[in-house]
C-alpha cells in the first residue's frame, strides 16, 4: 500500500531544504504533505507558505484545526502551537509547553501521525540544530511507517538528522537533492 | 485473538476517562483525544506507572492522586499579553466601547495561571475603567487558579513579557506593576482587586455570569467539536447583547451553530460581537 502521508520535519536550515524537497515534488502527487518547521518567534506561517508555494507544484497551506488532512495538499504548522493529527485524520493543536525548546514540535506531531496512520505514513527528518524529531520517528517507525533521513554530511544543520538516526534508523538515508526524486516513487510507482 | 498496542492502548485511555468520571466526576470524554493521549502518556511517564493501566489503578485508590493527575491534564501555558496585536486591540477598539457601561463585566474562562487576567487588568487599569469593572476568572484546576491568585511567575519570562506588553501599546513599563524578587516575578496585589478567581468547568457547568466581555483562549483547541459547540452557546448565553467574544487566535467560530449569533469586530484577531437581535437571553 502507497504512503497516505508524508510528515516532514526541520529546524535550522530548514527553510532552504524544504524549497528543495517541496520543490521537487511531483504535481500528481497522491499523499498528504504536513510540514513542520521550527521557526523564530514572530514568523508568520502565511509567509511561510507563499514562500514555500513558489517554488512548489502543490498547493501550500496553513494546517487549521479541525480541519480534515487533504491529500494532495502540503499543510505546515503554524508558529506558536503544537500541530497533532487525530484518529479521525482531522488536524488540532495545543498550547502545551514546548518540547524541545520547540513549539510546534515535530516529536509531537510524529506521535500523532504514528497513532493515525501507523504503516502508512513516511517521516522525513532534515536540517536542523537539535534532537527533536528523534522520538517521533523513532514511535512511527515502531507503527511501521517508513523513515527518511537526510544524510547529515548534507545538511546545514547535521544535528538533527544524526540524532534521528542514531535512535530510529532510517529506511532511507539520503543527500538532500535525492529526497523528493524517492517520495515520488515512494507514492506513485 | 490479537490485539495490536494501539488498539490496547485505546482500550486502556477510555477505562481512564471512565475512571476519571466515574469516581470524581471529571469528564474528559469530549476532549479531543490526541492531546488527551499526549498528556495520559506524560503522566504515566512522570509517575512511573508502566502503562495507562497502572495510572488508572492508582487514581482509582489514591484520592490524593487526583490533584496531581487533574495538572497534568491540564497543563496550558501562556504569557501576559501572549498576542500583543489582539491586547492592542482589545485597548484600542474594545475598551472604549465598554466605556459606556457603568458596570463592567468580565469573563475569563480557562484563565489557569492568570498570565491574560492580569494583562487585561493593567489594561483596564491603564484605560481609567478598573475601578468600574469586576473580572470572573474560572478554572478547573483548582491548583492553577491558586497560583493563579499569588500571581508569582518565573522571572525567566520577565522579559518576553515586557516586550508584549509595549508591542499591545503598554503606556508604561510593567515593572510598574511588579516586583522581581530573586528568581520571580511578582505582580502587585492591587491588580487583583477586582479579579475574583472561581473553580467552574466548561465541561459540566452553566452560564456563570452576566458578561460584557468573555476571553477563551486556546482553552477550545482542546474539546472535540460537540464540547466546543456547547461551550461557544454558553458564552453567547451569558454576553449581554453587543458584548465581546474572544476567542484564541488559531480558534474557529466560523463552523460553530452560534456562529450567527456573532459579527466579526477582527476576523484575523478572533474578536467577535454578539449581535443585537435574534432569539437569545434577556439581559
Amino acid at each position: 500500500m502507497k504512503p497516505q502521508v508524508i510528515v516532514i520535519g526541520c529546524s535550522m536550515g530548514g527553510f532552504n531544504a524544504l524549497r528543495t524537497v517541496l520543490g521537487g515534488l511531483d504535481r500528481s502527487l497522491p499523499a498528504a504533505v504536513i510540514v513542520c518547521c521550527h521557526a523564530g518567534p514572530g514568523s508568520d506561517v502565511e509567509v511561510l507558505c507563499e514562500l514555500l508555494g513558489t517554488t512548489c507544484a502543490l498547493p501550500v497551506v496553513e494546517a487549521r484545526e479541525r480541519e480534515p488532512v487533504r491529500p494532495a495538499t502540503v499543510q505546515v504548522a503554524p508558529g506558536g502551537y503544537h500541530l497533532l493529527v487525530e484518529l479521525a485524520r482531522r488536524f488540532s493543536l495545543s498550547v502545551d509547553a514546548p518540547v524541545s525548546y520547540a513549539r510546534p514540535s515535530i516529536d509531537v506531531l510524529f506521535a500523532s501521525i504514528a497513532d493515525s496512520y501507523g504503516k502508512d505514513a513516511v517521516g522525513v527528518v532534515l536540517t536542523g540544530a537539535n534532537a527533536d524529531g528523534a522520538e517521533g520517528l523513532q514511535r512511527m517507525r515502531g507503527r511501521g511507517a517508513l523513515a527518511v533521513i537526510q544524510d547529515p554530511a548534507t545538511a546545514e544543520a547535521a544535528r538533527m538528522p544524526q540524532a534521528a538516526l542514531d535512535r530510529a534508523g532510517a529506511d532511507h538515508c539520503l543527500a538532500l537533492h535525492a529526497i523528493p526524486g524517492l517520495l515520488n516513487r515512494l507514492c506513485l510507482a | 485473538m490479537d490485539t495490536s498496542p494501539t488498539d490496547l492502548e485505546q482500550i486502556e485511555l477510555s477505562l481512564f476517562v471512565q475512571a476519571l468520571r466515574e469516581r470524581y466526576g471529571y469528564d474528559f470524554a469530549q476532549y479531543a483525544p490526541a492531546s488527551l493521549t499526549r498528556r495520559v502518556r506524560q503522566l504515566v511517564r512522570d509517575h512511573h506507572c508502566g502503562t495507562v493501566t497502572s495510572l488508572t489503578g492508582r487514581l482509582l485508590h489514591e484520592p490524593a492522586f487526583l490533584p496531581l493527575v487533574l495538572q497534568g491534564l491540564s497543563v496550558p501555558v501562556s504569557e501576559m499579553f501572549r498576542d500583543p496585536p489582539v491586547f492592542r486591540a482589545l485597548r484600542d477598539r474594545v475598551l472604549p466601547l465598554l466605556a459606556s457601561y457603568p458596570r463592567i463585566n468580565i469573563w475569563q474562562a480557562g484563565c489557569a495561571y492568570g498570565q491574560e487576567v492580569y494583562s487585561l487588568a493593567i489594561l483596564l487599569e491603564e484605560a481609567g475603567l478598573y475601578d468600574r469593572c469586576q473580572i470572573y476568572a474560572t478554572d478547573f484546576n483548582e491548583q492553577a487558579l491558586e497560583q493563579a491568585r499569588e500571581g508569582i511567575y518565573p522571572a525567566t519570562e520577565a522579559q518576553q513579557w515586557s516586550r508584549n506588553y509595549q508591542a499591545a501599546g503598554g503606556a508604561h513599563s510593567l515593572s510598574d506593576y511588579s516586583s522581581a524578587r530573586y528568581q520571580f516575578l511578582k505582580l502587585d496585589a492591587r491588580l487583583r482587586r477586582n479579579i475574583s478567581f472561581a473553580n467552574h468547568n466548561l465541561v459540566a457547568d452553566e452560564v456563570f455570569c452576566e458578561a460584557h466581555l468573555v476571553l477563551c483562549r486556546n482553552v477550545l483547541i482542546y474539546f472535540t467539536n460537540a464540547l466546543q459547540n456547547r461551550t461557544l452557546a454558553l458564552f453567547r448565553d451569558s454576553l449581554v447583547r453587543g458584548g465581546f467574544l474572544c476567542l484564541g487566535m488559531r480558534e474557529n467560530l466560523d463552523f460553530a451553530p452560534v456562529a450567527s449569533d456573532f459579527t466579526a469586530l477582527d476576523p484575523a484577531l478572533r474578536l467577535y460581537r454578539r449581535n443585537r437581535d435574534g432569539a437569545a437571553r434577556d439581559a
